[in-house]
């Protein structure tokens, strides 16, 4: 790992002002996805801004039609938070099978979804529920936010503060590991809301992306069955060492059905 | 150089790090404590497992700097003064949850935050799922399995003595 400075700001105006100053800064929250990426030589920050200080990014709140999920929340907090189980168990369901007990003790919300790994849970989640990205300067629609592996809308400087969830009626989290390292193979995230049907599939291409076909089914009909004659097309996911893009299709219409089995 | 101050089994300590040092360098390498061991180095096989402030994590996932003003426990710091063990330690040692030992560390500070974490008391398939953030290469974790379930036993106070092994 290179060397780096380290600041630890107590407000998110503090932060802010750090991160806009050098193009070459970089925030870190629990660290367990930017910390290997660090050891890697992928990046090579001038000085890291530790936002763990920042005692307003904490916390979960139920207000009304939604819950909100400040950026620094653990996510062995989402998993445990009863605002959470009561009014979302998909998204509490979602965040107690996040790595392991130590990375969950760490990580947080808002670095995995700032982060945007093409194999992370919560985009998932944040783009099915139709979720708004709260930043320090603005309010982004999911749909707006992810744009490919590892890019967000966020701008350099923008500091993720919040992640609002509207409650949906219904919604199911479903997942293939891989067998080793645990990371997603493929996931499917389906929800129930106001706006109609989403479908969101995570892990199988270079970002997070909805299978409106499934959405256009299920909306028809809630139920596995809707969902099983539909085949995903391969074309654009990822093929590696793990799995070829034909085997990531073909998982999207299993985890598709388990999710739908399993919505609460 | 960046200043840590921290407090590990209970000493205080007031460390000159880099920004870069890892919980798990300095606790081996400027406190001298090496029984937290460090196995693939990325943060996959649990051998680094510490608490901070309670709760368990992979020391070399963590920068020093991180730790500041935190509560650090390690393997060396469960016993008592006198040498009694921690019951979990006792358990694995009854239930020989260990062969070469080198992910033992681990293994019993992430045993010890997992029975914490479930006063409800755990399943053998729940202790085997919480254990998914430590690898062993030589038990096959049966021989851990039982340890943390006995263990859990007198931690939670069902029972006053660690059950033995069988024969």
């Amino acid at each position: 790992m290179y060397d780096f400075d380290y600041h630890k700001p107590s407000s998110v105006a503090d932060a802010v002002k750090l991160l806009s100053a050098d193009p070459d800064a970089r925030a870190i929250s629990g660290g367990q996805t930017l910390l290997p990426a660090l050891k890697h030589r992928l990046n090579r920050p001038t000085y890291l801004v530790d936002l763990s200080g920042i005692a307003e990014l904490k916390g979960v709140k139920r207000e009304g039609d939604k819950v909100t999920v400040g950026a620094l929340t653990r996510h062995i907090e989402v998993q445990n938070s009863p605002e959470v189980k009561s009014a979302i168990p998909a998204l509490a369901h979602m965040a107690a099978v996040i790595g392991d007990i130590q990375v969950r003790n760490r990580g947080t919300i808002g670095g995995s979804v700032a982060n945007n790994d093409p194999a992370a849970d919560y985009p998932s989640a944040v783009l099915g529920l139709g979720a708004t990205v709260v930043t320090d300067k603005r309010r982004i629609a999911a749909d707006d936010f992810f744009q490919g592996m590892f890019t967000t809308a966020l701008e350099p400087g923008e500091l993720l503060t919040a992640i609002e969830f509207p409650i949906p009626e219904k919604a199911g989290y479903a997942k293939m590991r891989n067998p080793a390292s645990r990371y997603v193979m493929v996931g499917v995230f389906v929800a129930k809301t106001k706006g109609g049907v989403r479908v969101v599939v995570n892990g199988a291409g270079p970002g997070v992306f909805r299978q409106t076909e499934m959405e256009q089914a299920l909306s028809a009909n809630w139920s596995p069955d809707a969902v099983a004659g539909i085949k995903q097309a391969s074309e654009g996911l990822n093929s590696d060492i793990h799995g070829s893009a034909e085997y990531r299709a073909h998982l999207v219409t299993v985890m598709a059905k388990r999710a739908v089995a399993d919505a609460g | 150089m960046p200043q840590v101050t921290l407090t590990v089994n209970g000493k205080n300590s007031t460390v000159e790090v880099e920004g870069r040092t890892l919980l798990v360098e300095l606790l081996r390498e400027k406190l001298r404590l090496t029984g937290t061991h460090v196995g693939c180095d990325t943060s996959q096989c649990g051998a680094c497992v510490v608490h901070v402030d309670g709760e368990s994590v992979k020391a070399c996932t963590l920068l020093a700097v991180q730790v500041d003003g935190c509560q650090v426990l390690t393997i060396e710091g469960l016993a008592a003064a006198d040498g009694t063990l921690h019951p979990m330690q006792e358990a694995f040692r009854e239930y020989h949850a260990l062969q070469c030992g080198f992910c033992t560390p681990g293994m019993v500070m992430s045993a010890i935050d997992l029975v914490h974490k479930h006063p409800e008391g755990m399943s053998e398939r729940e202790i085997r799922e919480g254990l998914e953030g430590n690898l062993c290469r030589c038990t096959g974790y049966h021989n851990i399995v039982k340890a943390i379930a006995a263990a859990q036993d007198v931690m939670h106070g069902k029972r006053s003595e660690l059950a033995r092994a069988a024969e």
